[in-house]
């Protein structure tokens, strides 16, 4: 027999949670004493309830468990927002438990008392609603059933206090199976589309991978890898997808889309076959849908039926898990006697290779390398090198977050741990404690701007209560930049709250004040040098400071509402 | 084009309002819904009007297939279907124009089912046209006060929506 907050940490352990991300609240206090009796599930105390659920989506991103968030009701469940759509955002599993106001007390507007099912229904996959405490361990199975599996999404389990009573306790049972009469993800690709999406793609004389973040969380990078091998076909991912085939394989033509590579998009608008795997032809992909790859027959494969067609009309769509449908693929493939055309595939490298030379930004530096300032593209070079590639990287959201995207070179999957759909300033850093505590040996770096680290620069308070020893690079350049960006491109230089002129902290002080080591860059030569002083400190939280130059643009830039090649590739030319 | 979509809902709290946020938050069109428990007192059969180019309706019963309270639905206008909505109406019947009135509701094959001396409340039932049509043929001048249930539909014939 057990109470309602029992039950609820018990159904978690039962789960297999390692760690729940939370801030305790009235609401929430039965749940607290039941976690501060037991010692199964580990819980983090965040700063802010909005960093609980950004580092437990990222704990989700960098392991593929599902992240757990505890906050409780009014403000905390309201400061959880901007977490839980972002983790909508990217498809993340995440199950966020909310205190709530007492059964009698809701609609009365009491204390602390906020409609957490209805605020946050239209960035979640699911919600819960607990009427009665023994419902609850059927309530967590489902919750995280419908998680993790089908597209992934966050699930809400609203609370209210008195359910989880320390007075009153039931039978508790945790069910080893879910089944739901209304939810069945459909799991494999219907085999004759497989087929003639087989047959497409060896018929290809310009083909295009385009592969998102559905590989990555489909965990099926080395299906891809082995099919792009097989096939000898060019590849590019998507921002959410980076990691899914190696940044530094031959194949790879970087990222696509609105910052994406001159080979990468000039490719896509010019081939004939497209295999778009995990990826939803989001906006900041396609540019105009009307201009987008006028030649191209496309293939599409995801898990949402509701993603196929939406802007882009597939030609040949396939429902189902990227994996098993891509297994399917590859032996087919292996079977089939045809064989993709040689000599079309080898001038289609030819002109890929080319398009390489001229504009690529990993056949040489396409920034302006003769200044004294330090340019951001460098120092996430220097990263790279100085973590051999090998790196946990968040990011927050501008110009860092493209750069970062751009030149780190990610060679694995669950590396790259970004805010892509929503654009969430202030992620980058929760979401490293997150990485940082899955993976407490690992080199976890944030990269981050001294714009977005000031949304939640609170959380160096929690690096320092877990020992979480991640690694701050804040490319300074004194402004938002990519806001500063555009309105250099679109408004004539007018800028409108861009800029912080004297307000900065000291950011080393700061570290300081935390606790943690703060190392300022200002010179070009030390750049590396105090990179690996950074790095060197493995048990340390390190906050770098890196003054960069603050007229760096991020190139490639696709002109908007254009086709995909149409881009801007620096101050001085375009396509 | 209008279409009418029949879902079969998980009877539990909540449900319809996702069912209505999905509409509004994709910027969706609802003409009429209606929704009420089935025989099955764990399921509501919800019917809703809604206008849109088959991409539209496409990413709509896409969308309401992902909500997890939806068993099942279906697009009724894809087939064969009786679609029937009720009216309540309140006139004015006074003078030359009771007699007027009440041909007027005959020939609709409406009832009237409450009576005041100056007033006729009106009971119609058909398609939604057929409802437009008797409120044109009574005219704005008369009408005092109109009620519609929105539509309700089932397929013809053997198909069915159920468990």
């Amino acid at each position: 027999m057990l109470s309602g907050g029992d039950m609820l940490i018990r159904a978690l352990k039962d789960e297999g949670v390692e760690y729940l991300f939370g801030y305790p609240g009235g609401a929430a206090l039965h749940i607290y004493d039941a976690i501060f009796r037991q010692s199964d599930v580990k819980h983090i105390l965040v700063r802010h309830e909005q960093a609980a659920t950004h580092a437990a989506d990222a704990y989700s991103r960098a392991t593929g468990k599902v992240g757990s968030v505890l906050v409780t009701s009014g403000p905390g469940a309201t400061n959880a927002i901007t977490g839980i759509a972002t983790a909508y955002m990217d498809s993340i599993p995440m199950v966020v438990i909310s205190g709530q106001v007492m059964s009698h007390l809701i609609g009365e507007d009491a204390f602390q008392e906020t409609d957490m099912v209805g605020i946050s229904r239209p960035i979640v996959k699911h919600s819960f609603m607990v009427k009665h405490a023994s419902e609850i361990p059927d309530i967590v199975k489902k919750a995280y059933y419908i998680a993790s599996t089908g597209r992934p999404g966050p699930v809400v389990i609203d609370v209210p206090k008195d359910i989880t009573s320390p007075l009153y306790t039931f039978p508790y049972e945790y069910p080893e199976k879910v089944k739901m009469r209304s939810y069945n993800p459909a799991t494999r690709g219907h085999s004759g589309q497989i087929k003639k999406a087989v047959q497409l793609l060896l018929g290809a004389k310009r083909p295009m991978i385009y592969s998102g973040g559905g590989v990555v969380q489909g965990n099926a990078s080395h299906l891809l890898k082995d099919l792009v091998d097989l096939l000898n076909y060019p590849v590019t991912n998507t921002l959410m997808g980076l990691g899914a085939y190696p940044g530094t394989g031959k194949n790879f033509l970087g990222m696509l889309g609105m910052h994406g590579t001159y080979e990468a998009n000039t490719a896509m608008h010019h081939s004939d076959v497209i295999l778009a795997v995990g990826a939803r032809f989001d906006d900041r992909v396609t540019n105009a849908v009307s201009k987008f790859c006028p030649n191209a027959k496309i293939i599409h494969i995801d898990i949402d039926p509701a993603s196929i067609s939406k802007t882009v009309v597939a030609d040949v769509p396939i429902v189902g898990a990227v994996d098993s449908v891509l297994s399917e693929m590859l032996s087919l493939i292996k079977e089939s006697d045809e064989k993709p055309d040689a000599q079309a595939l080898a001038a289609w490298w030819e002109q890929i290779n080319d398009w390489r030379e001229r504009h690529g930004i990993y056949t040489q530096n396409r920034f302006d390398t003769t200044g004294d300032k330090i340019k951001p593209q460098e120092v996430i070079q220097a990263i790279w090198e100085v973590t051999k590639g090998d790196a946990y990287v968040t990011s927050d959201v501008g110009q860092h977050q493209m750069f970062a995207a751009q030149y780190y070179r990610f060679d694995k999957p669950r590396r790259w741990i970004n805010s892509g759909g929503l654009g969430t300033m202030g992620f980058g850093l929760p979401a490293a404690m997150g990485v940082q505590v899955a993976y407490r040996d690992a080199t976890v770096v944030c990269v981050t701007g001294e714009g977005s680290i000031q949304m939640c620069i609170q959380e160096l308070s929690c690096c320092t209560q877990y020992h979480l020893p991640v690694k701050i690079i804040c490319l300074n350049n004194q402004a938002l930049g990519m806001v500063r960006q555009w309105q250099d491109m679109q408004y004539s230089g007018r800028y409108a709250e861009s800029l912080y002129e004297d307000s900065l902290p000291d950011f080393i002080k700061l570290a300081e004040a935390y606790g943690h080591v703060g190392i300022r860059v200002t010179k070009r030569e030390e750049l590396k040098q105090k990179l690996e002083e950074c790095f060197a400190l493995k048990d340390r939280v390190v906050f770098m400071d890196i003054m960069v130059d603050q007229s760096e643009h991020v190139y490639p830039m696709q002109v908007a509402q254009q086709s995909m090649r149409d881009m801007i590739l620096s101050k001085t030319e375009r396509t | 084009m209008r279409r009418i979509i029949s879902v079969l809902l998980e009877n539990a709290p909540g449900a319809l309002s996702r069912v209505v946020g999905l509409f509004s938050q994709r910027g969706y069109n609802i003409e009429s819904l209606t929704v009420a428990p089935t025989e099955d007192e764990t399921l509501s059969r919800l019917t809703l009007t809604t206008v849109g180019d088959d991409h539209k309706i496409e990413q709509i019963t896409k969308h309401l297939n992902k909500l997890i309270d939806v068993v099942k639905l279906v697009d009724l206008t894809e087939g064969s279907h009786i679609e029937r909505e009720l009216m309540l109406i309140k006139v004015k019947a006074s003078g030359a124009q009771r007699a007027e009135v009440k041909r007027c509701v005959d020939i609709f094959r409406g009832q009237i089912v409450d009576v005041t001396s100056t007033l006729y409340t009106i009971q119609i039932t058909g398609a939604s046209d057929k409802l437009d049509a008797f409120l044109q043929a009574v005219g704005d001048a008369a009408i005092i006060e109109v009620v519609r249930t929105g539509v309700c539909g089932i397929s013809r014939g053997e198909k069915v929506l159920s468990l």
